[in-house]
């Protein structure tokens, strides 16, 4: 639990994209993605998911249908629409500038000044 | 692109709730199952897995709702469900939803009856096609007033005008076949339907064409209403000849349903040409230019002449006529104004009491949403633990502020449509009722949907003003604080803005409550005045003898027949005739010079003087003491010189005092050189508050008018007496249509203001009270939710009854002492104000002081009745417990 880091506000639209970027996937696939790709440092609230991937839909960034999941159960699936990557590019460029600002203001040692 | 996605989702939503409400079930519960297949397969059973499965998915109905209102759409759903929590609530404190349902009806009720009396008179009294053309004329003080002449030069010689009408007001005699009965009737120019622009619903009306001389157009016109009450709708009156004044006259048509003539309160019955005065009207002859007796003149202005132009147009007719007739005519510029009102004379103060009237509804509004919202903020006081619960519980703010907004919206709403069902009731009756059953004076207000949608809006608005005052409170709520601590919260003991208003509330009811109480102890010594005439034991008895076709000698031969036949009633002391009665309804008024006067002219007149022409034995029929010299006799007729018996006033502002008075002479506007014989009493002849008026009494017999009126003075039952009265006069002509009232009926006209304005007082003390009511009502409310804890603490510790009480309300008996002493104050200085109005309104009135006190004192123990008991009714052990 520990190594679990706490979500920034918004970032969970992000991840849901970056997840749904990999390929169409149910709402509880793209939990399991994002834990893996994550290397389960990153919790989300099973329940919270979905509200956030209506949200998406309704803003036409990903699109939804129904599917038979590998052990035979009815789920939807969700994929990227157009629109879709184009915001996982540029929200993914911007996230990576800010990283990195963070990162290297984090990182200035006393002598750098 | 994204505004019409989210449109569809919405129509979606809307259309197939049901649907979308099932595949989120689906989509939800497949995730638990496919995670609970995941769990299986680590070793636990099914049964533990889709456990294990529910319990980290979390707050299942949470986050389905939270579905639902990320796709958009939701609104309808939540508010119907917002709105079936409220209106349980709302059950649940029924004294709390009455008083606010009732306190909104009232300020909704009283803005809706205004907006619509407002509507009907000023923004929309449209009678006639492109009204917003039509001006009446109106010059110096006698607004619209013009002798016919006149009425003819103005019309023939304006260019600004699209047609110039003219129309007076007579009451004449209708005899249809056996049942002569008095109608109001319009003399109207020939022109007047065609410059109005009217057709006619039936039949046709008249016009210029037919006008060829005096008496040469006996046609008449019904108006629609008067067509169904006296003639049955009967289609086939057109062309049935009636007699008018004992005149025959042919029915023409009708006018539409719609119009009513051009005055707003004054519904004639039928129209009359004009060139016809003669025979409808003895009295001013058609074709004197001195005599202004055309009650109004008015015309649409052609295209493109403004105003001003037309204004400077009729000044140069008028200068002419100045130039061609110096005799008679005056220094004259003219006004146009809207004819509806009759001008500026009825139309600047209906607007400026109207106007007035709308603010202080409007101000009325707002005190009642100030009040409702501080009971809203006492309920949101009380309902705190409730709240911090639901917040606890992941309830959203948001949500919560909903579901008070929805209740403050359905207890406007609740209070919007009684309040607006109410003044629909009351607009109705105000449309028919008829002050005076004499005159056809009426208001004519019907509510529309102008009125509806005013209604409606003013309702909306104001349930998100009072929703709006707890919000704060809302927002601030902290639920782990409120549930630890419970909602404990000091009262302030500061002087609030809330306070303030509360103070000011009270004191305009105080000021209400005073004014009101001061008119209807002014209205009651009023009907115990002297007027200079007696009130008791009088029957007055009015008639036209015109209406039954009498003119010349015959009149007065009448006239002396009627007083034989009363004077031989049994039980009848004494009668007289006059052409008039004072306080009656409306005087004649005739300018005076004094006896050796050269110069006639109306600006060199010593006094405007009130004039009545009575018979002999008339002061002492009417109980007017004459002060000194003689009243007349019979001998004072055409053959013997000019008399008159003046008033006091008269006396004194022409000959210096009352001996010097009888025995000299003064003159008439034609010349004539009167002696006064005699000087009664001064009286009251317009209003029971006028300044003193000169007045004179000229003897009927030198003086003819067919204007009767009779004062019977007799201490028999009124009712018998009035029915003896009428078979006598049945027996003289059966076509002469009587009204019979007592000297108390007669003066109506008199008591209408003061009338009017003690109800209209009350009607806005009783406003003010409930508002106070509810102000003190949510003040005390709030205040005792607030401290409910302390009170108990206070209760567990031994305070008495009465101690709890002082702690829980003391503030607000503070402030009800403070705003009723201000009130008090304030509404003694109004009454200066108020005796404008109503005879001898005085505050120096021992039982209206008492009244007043007595009142507020009332109104505070009713506003307090709920929140005391609940103090009182503390359990501390129970409040301890609990929090």
């Amino acid at each position: 639990m520990a190594d679990q880091a706490q979500l920034l506000p918004g970032t969970l639209d992000l991840l849901i994209l970056k997840a749904a970027s990999l390929g169409p996937l149910h709402g509880y696939g793209i939990l399991l993605r994002i834990g893996q790709i994550s290397d389960q440092a990153l919790l989300i609230e099973q329940g919270a998911l979905y509200p956030a991937l209506f949200r998406l839909v309704r803003q036409g960034l990903l699109k939804a249908s129904w599917g038979v999941s590998e052990n035979n159960r009815r789920a939807k699936y969700y994929e990227l629409t157009a629109a879709g990557r184009k915001r996982f590019r540029e929200e993914t460029e911007g996230w990576n500038r800010l990283a990195t600002a963070m990162a290297s203001a984090l990182a200035a040692e006393p002598e750098e000044i | 692109m994204k505004l019409l996605g989210w449109f569809r989702s919405v129509l979606a939503k809307l259309f197939h709730a049901p649907e979308i409400a099932d595949e989120t079930d689906e989509e939800l519960r497949s995730h638990i199952a496919l995670r609970a297949d995941d769990l299986e397969r680590t070793g636990l059973d099914r049964a533990e897995a889709e456990r294990r499965a529910r319990i980290e998915f979390g707050g299942y109905g949470r986050f389905k709702e939270e579905c639902h209102e990320a796709l958009g759409g939701n609104f309808l759903e939540t508010f119907l469900s917002d709105l079936r929590f409220s209106v349980r609530v709302l059950r649940k404190s029924p004294g709390f939803t009455v008083t606010a349902v009732l306190t909104l009806a009232l300020a909704i009720g009283a803005n809706a009856v205004v907006f619509s009396v407002m509507d009907a008179l000023i923004l929309h009294p449209q009678y006639a096609p492109s009204a917003d053309t039509l001006y009446g004329l109106q010059h110096g003080s006698d607004n619209g007033f013009q002798s016919y002449p006149d009425y003819v030069d103005l019309r023939d010689r304006n260019r600004s005008f699209d047609g110039l009408a003219a129309f007076t007001v007579t009451e004449a005699g209708l005899d249809s076949g056996g049942n002569p009965s008095s109608a109001w009737v319009y003399e109207a120019s020939g022109n007047y339907f065609d410059v109005l622009r009217i057709r006619p619903y039936l039949g046709r009306v008249f016009h210029g064409s037919d006008e060829h001389g005096p008496n040469s157009a006996p046609y008449i016109v019904l108006t629609y209403g008067y067509w169904h009450s006296h003639f049955h709708g009967d289609r086939s009156v057109v062309g049935r000849v009636v007699q008018v004044n004992r005149h025959p006259f042919t029915i023409l048509g009708v006018t539409p349903p719609d119009f009513h003539g051009t005055l707003l309160f004054f519904n004639p019955d039928f129209f009359v040409p004009i060139v016809n005065h003669g025979q409808l009207d003895a009295e001013y002859d058609l074709n004197t230019r001195g005599v202004h007796w055309i009650f109004e003149s008015l015309g649409h202005l052609k295209p493109g002449v403004t105003p001003a132009q037309a204004t400077a147009d009729l000044d140069t007719i008028g200068a002419y006529l100045k130039k061609a007739y110096p005799k008679e005519e005056g220094n004259v510029t003219y006004t146009l104004a809207r004819p509806t009102l009759y001008g500026d004379y009825l139309g600047r103060p209906v607007e400026a009491f109207l106007a007035g009237l709308m603010l202080l509804a409007v101000l009325i509004l707002l005190a009642s949403c100030a009040n409702l919202g501080s009971l809203f903020a006492a309920r949101a006081a009380d309902r705190s633990r409730e709240v911090a619960l639901r917040l606890a519980l992941g309830s959203s703010r948001r949500r919560i502020l909903r579901g008070l907004f929805t209740e403050a919206v359905l207890i406007s709403l609740a209070g919007g449509a009684t309040g607006l069902l109410g003044s629909v009731v009351l607009l109705r009756g105000l449309s028919t009722w008829r002050p005076f059953p004499e005159v056809p004076i009426h208001v004519p207000v019907n509510p529309d949907a102008n009125v509806y949608l005013v209604a409606l809006l003013l309702t909306l608005a104001s349930g998100f003003l009072f929703g709006a005052v707890p919000v704060r409170q809302v927002l601030h709520t902290n639920p782990y604080e409120v549930v630890k601590s419970g909602s404990a919260g000091r009262a302030g003991r500061r002087l609030t803005l809330r306070d303030l208003l509360l103070v000011a509330q009270i004191a305009i009811c105080a000021v209400l409550v005073t004014s009101s109480m001061v008119a209807v102890r002014g209205l009651v010594r009023s009907l115990r005045g002297n007027y200079g005439f007696d009130l008791r034991n009088i029957l007055i008895m009015d008639t036209d003898l015109s209406m039954a076709g009498y003119r010349g000698d015959n009149v007065a031969a009448m006239q002396k027949h009627m007083i034989d036949a009363v004077a031989a009633i049994p039980g009848v002391e004494r009668v007289g005739l006059a052409d008039n009665v004072p306080l009656g309804s409306g005087t004649n008024e005739s300018i005076v010079f004094t006896g050796s006067a050269t110069d006639l002219r109306p600006l060199q007149a010593a006094a405007n003087a009130i004039q009545y022409k009575v018979s002999p034995g008339y002061f002492r029929a009417a109980g007017t003491a004459l002060l000194a010299g003689r009243s007349f006799t019979w001998h004072d007729d055409k053959n013997s010189p000019r008399v008159a018996v003046v008033n006091e006033e008269f006396a004194r502002k022409i000959f210096g005092s009352v001996a010097k008075a009888v025995g000299g002479y003064y003159k008439m506007q034609d010349g004539t050189r009167v002696e006064v014989v005699g000087v009664a009493e001064d009286g009251k002849y317009e209003s029971l508050t006028e300044s003193q008026w000169p007045a004179m009494f000229l003897p009927i017999l030198q003086l003819p008018s067919s204007s009767t009126f009779l004062v019977v003075r007799s201490k028999r039952d009124p009712q018998s007496l009035t029915a003896a009265i009428r078979r006598a006069m049945r027996a003289l002509d059966p076509a002469l249509p009587v009204i019979i009232q007592t000297r108390y009926q007669r003066m109506d006209f008199a008591l209408f203001g003061p009338r009017i304005a003690t109800v209209a007082l009350g009607i806005l003390g009783l406003l003010a009270a409930v508002l106070a009511i509810t102000g003190i009502f949510g003040m005390a409310a709030y205040l005792v939710s607030r401290r409910l804890r302390e009170l108990g603490i206070r209760m567990a510790l031994g305070a008495q009854r009465k101690e709890v009480l002082q702690a829980a309300l003391g503030r607000a008996f503070k402030l009800l002492a403070i705003g009723s002493v201000a009130g008090l104050v304030l509404g003694l200085l109004a009454t200066r104000v108020l005796g404008y109005i109503v005879y001898q309104a005085t505050p120096r009135d021992p039982l209206v002081l008492a009244g007043v006190v007595l009142v507020m004192l009332l109104l505070g123990l009713v506003a307090t009745w709920i929140p005391a008991q609940r103090a009182l009714s503390v359990d501390p052990l129970i409040l301890l417990r609990e929090e």
